[in-house]
């Protein structure tokens, strides 16, 4: 984005450009931080819903997930304590850690929103929304790898699961984000 | 009409956990508006996962405790209640899994005898998550302490960063006054113009 003001509108430009062009830059700035700040809160919430949702595999008449697997039988519906081996423990720690990071992530941005110098970069809030998403890589990684051992081949891999994969490159893009991005007023 | 304050009613757990090969004991007692009866009596029975019909396995009456001598839980049944106390628990010795379903407790203290039966219910398992959490934690403690030593270890070093230049521009300043005698100059440092 150029610091030169756009006095008229472009005609060979999109839509959208010539919308914008309308606005003043201290309200695209403005913009651009409420559409970075939703990217953040999305992420965070993908990363909320994938932990705590039993939905990580699902079969016909069960479900597990990082916590619990629920099975209903002829004896109704009823929860066991996930198997606690040390790399389902590992997978629950990485999926509690990301979203901690992407909290605070959060938290400094904020803050640095209103100490940083101009021309500064958000690269602390940057960093820790990137190892956020690299937590819950190995996290998804893990647990991929290690789920022919906890659920049999007749289950599929749950929305849940979808869910944390997904948040994996949002919150990524988001930290690159804040990486590159510099303060202007 | 008998209102519910004029009823037994009998206390026992909801779900009960515990590992192959090990005692649990089965606790119950009860609330009754009246003095405890000699005639109190208790009543165990137990209903396997999967049956239909219960069996009795434990009855106190008359002062007395009767324990299962022919049924699935013969030689392994206790009585360690005290039921002057209102206590008629049950202790189960060396378990298995086919002692998994359902315990019911049925305790009446004369003239109080209505009242509804309670049950408790039985898992047994092979072996007890006792480590479920612990590495979890673990893992959690350790990243955000070492996140928590960075921290501080940056801000320390800019302290101290921030107070050796401090203190070196502070041992220039004599130089500049020209008060007393000038110490050598040291090497590096700039020594400001008079």
């Amino acid at each position: 984005m150029s610091q030169s003001h756009r006095t008229g509108e472009r005609p060979s430009e999109t839509d959208c450009s010539s919308l914008f062009s309308h606005l003043a830059p201290s309200d695209k700035m403005l913009l651009l931080l409420l559409g970075i700040v939703v990217l953040h809160i999305a992420a965070l919430v993908l990363l909320f819903v994938s932990t705590i949702v039993n939905a990580w595999t699902t079969g016909s008449t069960s479900s597990s997930d990082l916590w619990n697997n629920c099975s209903t039988t002829n004896r109704g519906y009823r929860c066991d304590l996930a198997n606690t081996g040390v790399w389902i423990q590992a997978v629950q720690a990485l999926m509690i850690l990301s979203i901690i990071f992407s909290f605070i992530s959060l938290f400094l941005f904020f803050c640095q929103l209103f100490t940083l110098q101009k021309g500064g970069r958000f690269f602390l809030t940057g960093v820790f929304q990137i190892l956020a998403s690299l937590f819950v890589m190995s996290g998804a990684v893990i647990y991929t790898v290690m789920s022919p051992e906890w659920v049999p081949d007749s289950e599929a891999f749950g929305w849940a699961y979808i869910m944390a994969w997904v948040a994996f490159p949002l919150a990524l893009i988001s930290g690159l984000i804040y990486v590159i991005l510099r303060k202007r007023e | 009409l008998l209102t519910q304050s004029e009823a037994i009613v009998i206390y026992t757990g909801w779900e009960r956990h515990a590992l192959v090969g090990s005692d649990i004991r089965l606790s119950c007692s009860f609330f009754s508006w009246r003095w405890t009866s000699d005639d109190v009596t208790f009543s165990w029975s137990y209903r396997p996962d999967g049956a239909r019909d219960a069996i009795s396995i434990f009855h106190y009456t008359g002062g007395a405790p009767y324990v299962d001598n022919k049924g699935p839980f013969r030689d392994r049944l206790e009585f360690v209640g005290n039921p002057g106390r209102r206590d008629g628990s049950i202790l189960l010795k060396n378990l298995d899994y086919g002692d998994n379903g359902t315990f019911t407790c049925d305790a009446k203290n004369p003239p109080d005898i209505v009242g509804r039966a309670s049950s408790v219910r039985l898992l047994v398992f092979e072996k007890v998550p006792i480590q479920a959490g612990v590495i979890t934690g673990s893992i959690i403690g350790a990243v955000l302490g070492l996140l928590l030593l960075i921290v501080v270890i940056y801000y320390l070093m800019r302290f101290l960063v921030a107070r050796r230049v401090f203190n070196l521009s502070v041992r220039s300043v004599p130089l500049c006054l020209g008060l007393g005698p000038k110490p050598e100059p040291i090497p590096g440092l700039d020594t400001c113009m008079v």
